[in-house]
């Protein structure tokens, strides 16, 4: 979901909707009516069938098989999604009880799922589709009754719309049996859990790797490791209540969730499983489910029976709750880390140290290996074999940001000047001078530590040795002491041979008829006039060296001649497109401060002289062309900043037609959608880059515009993509000038070429992100600035030595804006492990997932969706499975274990499943999808952890005085109380939530109007208020902005306003509209998967 | 005699005709006999400043295959005995006769009144690729012609180097231009689409459909009037840069003249086909790029010379001159004109180029720096204006010639292009450009002469009656350059006679200086497609089968060889006509060669006279000035020369003259004579130079200077380092040649004249 996508038309959410009441009338009817609370579920129910998909299969058939079985109610609540069951148990970790309820939703598709217990697979295997017309109407009416419903459930105090209810319903449980047996049975779980430790020890043998997620809940205290836990304590207040209830059986037994769920069924050993998590946890974070499927599914059935014995209302109520606490948190996993490791330097002298997550505030101190602001690997202890290697599947990858911009009080890297001789490398492998190198034979030879070459030491470089074989000098030289550092590069080392000269900006406008219309092309000239006086420069250098030329265009390009000697500027128009060429070569590009008169002269007239143009058709290639044969001419890099509004249809190399065509999703031939229509575009990127001619393009579509094949050539060449949907002046105007002064004013490096040496036995196999590549080792940036990131996958070329580890030498050779030749050199060390438990122990999720993203971002190109999608989670399990095997504790088959450093990528991992890209939503366009495939490309991994797993900030629940970013609460709607307000961002979008009962002192404050229903929905500025509140509301935005590489726009968006559904699409736990699974939902399956591979 | 000089200066004076025969032989036999043709020399706009307009329209012979006018209607009853009367004459009396009836008004010009009165239009092609300072003279010279330029002319300017950049002259503020590639060859479509010229161009049109009248004004962002951008225009050129392409060692710039006028061709014809136009182009060197190269950018290839092209080694000519060709070809067919403004110390191509001037009736200068006062000069009198305060010019212009049926049209050699008018009175046999009845000639001026050749037809056995006379008539439609469309009537008449009996009329009515200069244009146009020595030899035979026919001799006598008086000049104009440049490419380059058969080909008869002779005169105390042999014999120390070759003036100081020139005599007031004997010449040169077009290149030199030369090639050598016994003979100067004097030519004629051999 873009923001810049106009706010979607209702409808298509709403169709979803139908789809899933369908399930909640088949399956609760009566239920349903009482489970009010259902309404935000309904996303659930939504993409539960979704997961059922692959699951289904299992489930429509155990189902049948070990129906039977079910006995007890509990059980069939679980069992009637195998899922839901998972879930639960995932949940149960901590609440296990509590996801069971939670469930609810998911149970209510169980129950229909039992009802046409073969029409289930059909119903669960597409997502949208399975309603009948009959269920739609059905599930309206439950949808309008819940939601009826959820008005009353505000009261309960506990911050989740949807818990409220729950908590009045845990109130009534006591009342009815039934229905307090299962919250009870989730609360008590839980404490049980805690109580269980026992239990948990024996697992714990391996804990330290694996985080146990349960531990939260009540139990939250003993293990501080589990994250998850904690949030079960909300609703446990009654849980002990409920204990008894459920424990009725369970209690005693150290897996009393579980045992809950089960209980009722009997078969405890499935409970346990379940619950076992929820104790475990701590240990691995195991979740008890894996076992309780196969029961679980047994049971379902009969829990079915027991719903429908029970009456709804209390169903609704105990499984929202409960679930989500239960299972490993996002947040929690974040905050932890925070606090454990944001307090101290990171220092980097240590090899193969798993550095911080990209969430934590953290300083780097260099010692000798770059910072993980330069470099993060998947994991960071390599598996000495492939065989290993490829037993694990954790993809072995290294995500690089060569020219990451450093916070302040980091220092950028020394500049190493060698003299004529140039840098010193390895006269084998080339890699050059680092750290660990080893010197010998009294410092006149050094041994290369990538090819173990034995090199002379040039006379001028050498130095001592002193007793530890360290050179005395060490200290001294960056190269033999830093992790990063940058080479003067000689003049071997630039194009031809000759230095570069500084580099150019090259303005190219679109001013047809659309630009001019939206008052784009006059906002754009007005903005140059003082953002000239901004471009990058070097050091402490007084002016920029960079040039700048103007290109006008429509289907004509108009080049301007701004030569500071001429008092006007002059115009000169290349009709011919279809062989581009640069009609001038002096006073095309020119320097700022020399030109100024004439360049604000022509940025004045730009909008007069276009202000009656008729001409709607535009071009693209040509244009493009046109900038880098200037750029040619005038024999040096630069880069383009293209603004353009519409699908280039004039007759010119290049020519588009729309081609979108939405029926092609979900088929094989959906992959043509991100594919380029024609091959123009790969050729002229590639000319592109041999120029050093990156390309930056703000797009300002009214419609379809082909951003798969329009950002082909940015992609290529380094250059980043801006879209503004539906571009208007007064809405959009902020979003668009900010993200064009960062652009213009970010550092960069052009005409680069990146190179990544190993030492023996691993070998840089692909590349992922925004560059070009003539052979198999060469990166090719024509452009790279400080937000750009390249992913690089290795593989095993040989065996690696756990003595001497692996070393990653990033060598990159660029131009600087000033025009100077420099090498910079990032070097890793990372740690090598014949064990799989140590791989485990060192990987870092966030790194794996951007990797993982990436790698499926690019598969679209290639196969279908589904297949892509199939394959994340297939690699998913296969990781998890193999840790399942190899490093955890022996603990029953359902249990879930996930190790500690991987808790979270089930839960990331559906978010990236569920991403516009791989599952695309009624109301996301093509271009969208196109323009988010490219983005992801080359986002770091701090881009990618936000933007596949929003922030959610709640803004009133912290004092105001506090000056802290609020903690994040979980992306779900659950968390969500309608009685605060929340800040939603993901690098790209930023929504400010209201609840529908906030405090009208809140809303005055912020929105300067009376009550809730005056607020203006879609509102994109706050009023600037001189109150607290408000002023800590839009600090808290502005710093959110400053984080982010792009501007993101506000959107206001109020409870039960259309627009809601925009805002709940990134409720990333939550069931989709769009058929994506629900966290637990997810888990649960991915449970199943792993069970699967382990049997 | 005396007469019939008198009656040929009398018909040129009245008509802008010189035939080279006044008395015509009255069967085909005879006439070929004649050796030189029956043909004419017509200057079409000979200035008439006694001409009466006449304000309606000429009256057509209403026989629908005639279509005559009705001029000196006598003669044409006569001559045309089927000529009907419109109805339009039926009020004809004896005092209210039309001017046409009139017999002196053998001429007559009628002004049409209907039909939309378009501009004249100019399109400055401009090389930027030039030195500095010849591009700031250029520029200069520019911006003087645009206050010249009448106010409600259309300019347009072009720009060219590496590229060519069309500019727009309507916008304010900021200026604009639409720039091509040198290198790509584009249709008329393309440019025309590149300029946006297929489509209205201003939304403003379509508000106001009823004014057609206005579109053209409208139309075209490239051509305005000067007097609405005069300023803009001056400002413009005043900041015209060079090429900012760098041109590196060894290189030439890049210059891509032919696409430059492929666009200029395009524009005009997009915008304003049929509508007198100007384009011209100046240019510093040769086309380099494109279509219409003529030689590589590596500077260590020299441009083809005369050598390259016999041996076949001039790669790029071929080629070029079809493009060339082609454009020039559409131009004439639009109507417009090209002149080509070429200075540069080399060669700028005008060999391949030539065509666009020569076809479409526009002007070759050629120069060696537009900072020279050739070129302005030159560039500047192209605007004067005549007594009636009109341009000199005139465009668009066909010349329909119409014969009574004894004689056929055989041709034309001039800036012409044939419109392939078959009909009746087009002979079959070609001279020039013959097959047709009708010439375009898109740019005219008052001297614009034309070489017209006929052919009798009428059989030996069909004798005319006593008395008979032959008409032809010549309707010139142009458009004046006060933008009227007129039509120019001219209708003569001349008697035959049987060449057998009355030989000696037809002898004594031989204009010797039209027979010359209408042989020399068959030979120059004879010479731009066959081998030089062939053509030489043709002329030879020529003249020897002339003298044949008319000489009086014994046979195998050749001492006894005479000519009449009417024909005693002729061998004389053959003898130079030999040596000249037109014939000669020795000492020329091909650029020279076109350059000067292009001016051959369309000056009037005095001028194409002294460019086959040119003319000595003699400055001495020992009298006035005198004209005097063009020989080396006239070459004398105590004299001062003043030579006119009509490319060239040349000041030639004798040896003594130099002398004391040198010794300072002429500031010593005792010697004043002297300075006024030095003035002499140079006063009689700046005549010269103020009255011709081109600027005559300005030669002073003296005795034992370089450029002596010029004098030196140009007379006759009757003293060479052969002849020894001239030597220290105050006789004159030898001319180190081994050229054959007139004396030797003579009597090698003479000796083959009178021989039975051939």
């Amino acid at each position: 979901m873009n923001v810049n996508q106009s706010i979607p038309p209702v409808p298509p959410f709403g169709q979803p909707q139908p789809v899933y009441p369908g399930y909640h009338q088949s399956s609760y009817s009566g239920q349903s009516g009482s489970t009010a609370p259902a309404i935000p579920y309904g996303a659930y129910n939504g993409p539960v069938p979704g997961y059922q998909q692959t699951p289904p299969q299992g489930i429509s058939r155990a189902p049948p098989s070990s129906g039977a079985p079910p006995a007890s109610t509990a059980q069939a609540a679980c069992g009637q999604v195998a899922y839901g069951q998972f879930g639960q148990g995932d949940v149960q970790n901590g609440p296990s009880s509590a996801v069971q309820m939670q469930r609810l939703p998911g149970s209510q598709p169980f129950g229909s799922t039992l009802a046409p217990v073969g029409s289930q697979p059909a119903v669960l295997q597409p997502y949208g589709p399975p309603p009948t017309s009959a269920q739609v109407t059905a599930q309206l009416a439950g949808m309008q009754i819940s939601s009826a419903v959820v008005p009353a459930p505000p009261s309960s105090g506990l911050g989740y719309g949807p818990p409220t209810s729950l908590a009045s319903a845990s109130g009534s449980f006591p009342n009815s049996g039934l229905y307090g047996s299962y919250p009870q049975g989730q609360a008590s779980p839980v404490s049980q859990a805690q109580g269980h430790p026992g239990i948990q020890t024996p697992q714990r043998s391996a804990p330290s790797q694996a985080s146990s997620f349960t531990p939260p809940a009540s139990g939250g205290p003993r293990l501080p490791s589990m994250t998850g836990p904690l949030l079960p304590g909300q609703g446990f207040g009654g849980p002990s209540v409920s204990q008894p209830n459920h424990v009725s059986s369970p209690p005693p037994q150290a897996l009393p969730p579980g045992t809950q769920m089960t209980g009722p069924l009997g078969p405890p050993p499935p409970m346990h499983s379940l619950q076992q998590p929820g104790y475990q946890p701590q240990q691995n974070g195991s979740f008890g489910s894996a076992r309780g499927p196969q029961p679980n599914y047994g049971s379902p059935y009969p829990a079915a029976p027991t719903f429908g014995s029970q009456p709804g209302p209390p169903q609704p109520l105990p499984p929202k709750r409960l679930d989500p606490d239960a299972i490993p948190s996002p947040i929690q996993v974040i905050e932890d880390d925070r606090n454990n490791r944001g307090t101290e330097p990171f220092v980097t002298g240590v090899r193969g140290q798993v550095p911080p997550l990209v969430t934590t505030n953290f300083l780097v101190k260099d010692q000798g290996n770059a910072s993980p602001r330069y470099i993060r690997c998947t994991s960071y202890n390599i598996p000495c074999t492939s065989d290993m290697a490829k037993q694990a599947q954790v993809p072995l990858a290294a995500v690089i940001k060569p020219l990451a911009t450093l916070p302040p009080d980091e220092a950028s890297p020394y500049v190493v000047d060698h003299g004529e001789s140039g840098p010193l490398r390895c006269n084998r492998c080339k890699a050059y001078m680092c750290p660990f190198m080893q010197f010998i034979e009294g410092g006149r030879r050094f041994q290369c530590c990538f090819c173990s070459c034995i090199n002379d030491v040039p006379p001028q470089y050498f130095q001592h040795l002193d007793h530890t074989g360290k050179r005395v000098d060490a200290y001294d030289r960056p190269e033999l002491s830093l992790g990063s550092y940058e080479f003067l590069a000689t003049v071997d080392y630039c194009k031809n041979n000759k230095f570069p000269s500084p580099p150019a900006f090259i303005f190219m406008i679109d001013v047809s008829y659309n630009a001019i219309r939206t008052g784009l092309v006059r906002l754009l000239c007005e903005e140059l006039k003082s953002l000239l006086d901004f471009l990058p420069r070097e050091g402490g250098a007084e002016e920029s060296a960079i040039r700048v030329g103007f290109v006008t265009y429509n289907k004509v390009l108009h080049f301007y001649n701004v030569k500071s000697s001429l008092a006007q500027p002059q115009m000169m128009v290349v009709s011919d497109v279809a062989d581009m060429f640069v009609p001038l070569l002096d006073g095309f590009l020119v320097n700022v401060n020399e030109s100024r008169a004439v360049i604000t002269s022509l940025l004045d007239q730009i909008p007069e002289m276009f202000a009656d143009t008729r001409e709607t058709e535009t071009v693209f290639v040509p244009v493009i062309q046109a900038g880098m044969e200037a750029l040619k001419a005038a024999e040096c890099a630069g880069k383009l900043f293209l603004f353009h509004t519409s699908l280039p249809i004039a007759e010119a190399p290049g020519k588009l037609k729309n081609r979108d065509d939405r029926k092609l999703i979900n088929t094989d031939k959906e992959k043509t959608l991100f594919q380029p229509q024609t091959g123009a575009y790969q050729t002229l990127a590639k000319e592109c880059v041999a120029q050093g001619c990156c390309i930056d393009l703000f797009l300002f579509p009214n419609q379809y515009v082909d951003v798969a094949t329009l950002s082909v050539v940015p992609q290529l060449t380094g250059g980043s993509v801006y879209k503004y949907a539906c571009f208007q002046v007064e809405n959009d105007q902020e979003r668009f000038l900010s993200d064009l002064r960062r652009d213009v004013q970010k550092v960069v490096g052009f005409d680069a070429v990146m190179r990544v040496r190993t030492s023996t036995g691993i070998r840089a196999v692909d590349f992922f992100g925004a560059f070009y590549m003539s052979n198999t080792t060469d990166v090719e940036l024509a452009g790279l600035d400080g937000d750009k990131t390249v992913t690089v996958e290795f593989k095993h070329d040989d065996r690696l030595n756990e003595e001497s580890g692996a070393l990653l030498q990033c060598a990159l050779l660029y131009t600087s804006c000033a025009g100077q030749r420099r090498l910079r050199i990032h070097n890793l060390a990372l740690n090598c492990c014949t064990q799989l438990a140590d791989l485990y122990r060192n990987c870092e999720t966030d790194t794996l997932i951007n990797y993982m993203a990436k790698f499926a971002y690019r598969g679209v190109l290639n196969s279908p969706v589904k297949a892509v999608r199939d394959t994340l989670i297939t690699q998913c399990a296969q990781i998890l499975a193999c840790y399942r095997k190899n490093c955890a504790s022996p603990s029953s088959a359902g249990q879930l274990i996930l190790p500690e450093c991987m808790k979270l990528l089930p839960v990331y991992l559906n978010c990236v499943l569920k991403s516009d890209v791989l599952q695309p939503g009624a109301e996301v366009t093509t271009d969208d999808r196109a323009y988010v495939r490219q983005l992801v490309t080359s986002m770091d991994v701090a881009e990618t952890n936000v933007f596949f797993y929003p922030r959610l900030l709640p803004l009133t629940k912290s004092p105001i005085e506090s000056t802290t970013e609020p903690t994040a609460v979980r992306a779900s709607e659950e968390r969500l109380s309608n009685g605060d307000i929340y800040l939603l961002e993901n690098g790209l979008n930023l929504f400010l939530w209201v609840g529908a009962s906030v405090q009208q002192g809140v809303v005055q404050s912020l929105f300067s109007v009376s009550s809730f229903s005056q607020i203006t929905s879609g509102l994109s500025v706050l009023p600037v208020l001189d109150n607290p509140l408000s002023k800590k509301v839009r600090g808290l935005i502005d710093s959110l902005r400053a984080q982010r590489s792009r501007y993101m726009k506000l959107i206001v968006v109020k409870q039960e306003d259309k627009l809601e559904m925009l805002f709940k699409h990134f409720l990333v736990e939550d069931k989709s509209l769009s058929g994506g699974a629900s966290y637990v939902d997810f888990l649960c399956h991915m449970h199943k998967e792993i069970r699967q591979l382990l049997s | 005699m005396a007469t019939y000089l008198e009656f040929i200066q009398q018909n040129e004076e009245r008509d802008g005709v010189r035939f080279s025969w006044n008395v015509w032989p009255s069967s085909r036999l005879e006439a070929t006999r004649m050796v030189v043709p029956l043909a004419c020399l017509f200057t079409p706009l000979k200035e008439r400043p006694d001409l009466p307009p006449v304000q309606y329209e000429p009256v057509l012979c209403s026989r629908p295959t005639c279509k005559a006018c009705n001029v000196d209607v006598p003669a044409l009853i006569e001559l045309f005995p089927s000529f009907q009367f419109p109805p339009a004459y039926g009020g004809i009396s004896e005092v209210n006769q039309p001017a046409e009836l009139m017999p002196q008004f053998s001429t007559i010009e009628y002004m049409i009144q209907r039909g939309a009165q378009s501009p004249l239009i100019f399109l400055y092609v401009v090389d930027t690729c030039l030195e500095e300072d010849d591009l700031q003279a250029l520029k200069e010279s520019l911006q003087m012609s645009l206050s010249l330029l009448p106010p409600d002319a259309l300019v347009g300017l072009i720009t060219f180097g590496r590229m060519v950049q069309v500019h727009e002259l309507s916008c304010e503020g900021i200026s604009k231009s639409y720039v091509f590639r040198g290198t790509k060859d584009l249709t008329a479509k393309q440019i025309q689409d590149m300029l946006g010229l297929t489509k209205p161009a201003m939304p403003m049109q379509q508000a106001r459909p009823a004014q057609p009248q206005e579109h053209p004004f409208v139309s075209s962002r490239f051509l305005q009037p000067v007097h609405k951008i005069d300023m803009n225009l001056t400002d413009l050129l005043g900041e015209l840069q060079r090429d900012p392409w760098p041109v590196t060692q060894g290189k030439r710039p890049l210059r891509s003249t032919g696409v430059a006028l492929s666009i200029a061709v395009g524009l005009l014809e997009g915008t304003f086909p049929n509508t007198g136009a100007r384009i011209m182009l100046f240019t510093g060197g040769p086309p380099t790029q494109g279509p219409g190269m003529v030689v590589g950018d590596e500077l260590k290839i020299p441009i083809r010379s005369w050598h390259d092209i016999e041996k076949d080694n001039a790669r790029f000519m071929k080629k070029a001159t079809k493009h060339y060709e082609m454009l020039a070809n559409r131009t004439a067919a639009n109507g417009h004109c090209i002149d080509i403004y070429a200075c540069a110390l080399d060669q700028t191509g005008l060999l391949e180029m030539k065509c666009c001037a020569n076809l479409t009736g526009g002007y070759m200068v050629m120069g060696d720096s537009f900072n020279t006062s050739l070129f302005k000069q030159t560039f500047q009198r192209i605007f004067t204006k005549d007594f009636n305060g009109d341009f000199r010019m005139a465009f668009g212009a066909t010349l329909d010639v119409k014969t009574s049926r004894e004689l056929k049209i055989a041709g034309a050699i001039g800036p012409c292009v044939s419109l392939n008018v078959k009909g009746p009175c087009v002979s079959e046999n070609e001279l020039g450009v013959g097959g047709t009845s009708q010439w375009k000639i898109c740019g005219l001026d008052l001297t614009s002469t034309l070489g017209i050749y006929f052919e009798v037809v009428n059989q030996h056995n069909a004798p005319i009656p006593q008395g008979g006379r032959g008409a032809i008539q010549f309707v010139t439609h142009y458009q004046h350059s006060s933008t009227q469309r007129r039509i120019r009537v001219t209708t003569i008449a001349r008697n035959w006679a049987d060449a057998q009996t009355q030989l000696r009329h037809i002898e004594a009515a031989f204009d010797q200086e039209a027979a010359a200069v209408l042989m020399a244009r068959l030979g120059v146009f004879r010479a731009e497609s066959e081998e030089g020595p062939d053509v030489l030899r043709w002329l030879d035979r020529q003249l020897i089968r002339l003298c044949q026919k008319f000489g009086q001799y014994n046979k195998e006598d050749p001492a006894s060889f005479r000519l009449s008086d009417s024909f005693s000049l002729y061998p004389q104009f053959m003898f130079h006509l030999r040596r000249s440049p037109f014939l000669q490419v020795f000492n020329n380059s091909p650029d020279e060669s076109s350059y000067y058969r292009h001016h051959f080909a369309r000056q009037d008869l005095t001028q194409s006279l002294i460019m086959i002779q040119p003319i000595l005169y003699s400055y001495s105390f020992h009298g006035p000035p005198e004209p005097v042999l063009l020989d080396s014999s006239s070459i004398l120390a105590d004299r001062i020369l003043l030579m006119d070759t009509f490319f060239q003036i040349v000041i030639y100081l004798g040896e003594t003259i130099a002398q004391w020139r040198k010794a300072g005599y002429q500031d010593m007031p005792e010697y004043e004579n002297f300075k006024h004997l030095l003035q002499a010449p140079l006063d009689d040169a700046q005549e010269i130079l103020q009255a011709r077009f081109p600027m005559p290149r300005y030669i002073n030199t003296e005795h034992g200077g370089s450029q002596a030369r010029f004098l030196l090639s140009k007379v006759n050598p009757s003293q060479t380092h052969n002849n020894l016994y001239a030597w220290g003979q105050e006789t004159g100067a030898p001319i180190l040649t081994d050229d054959v004097s007139l004396q030797v030519f003579m009597d090698h004629l003479k000796k083959l004249a009178v021989s039975s051999a051939c």
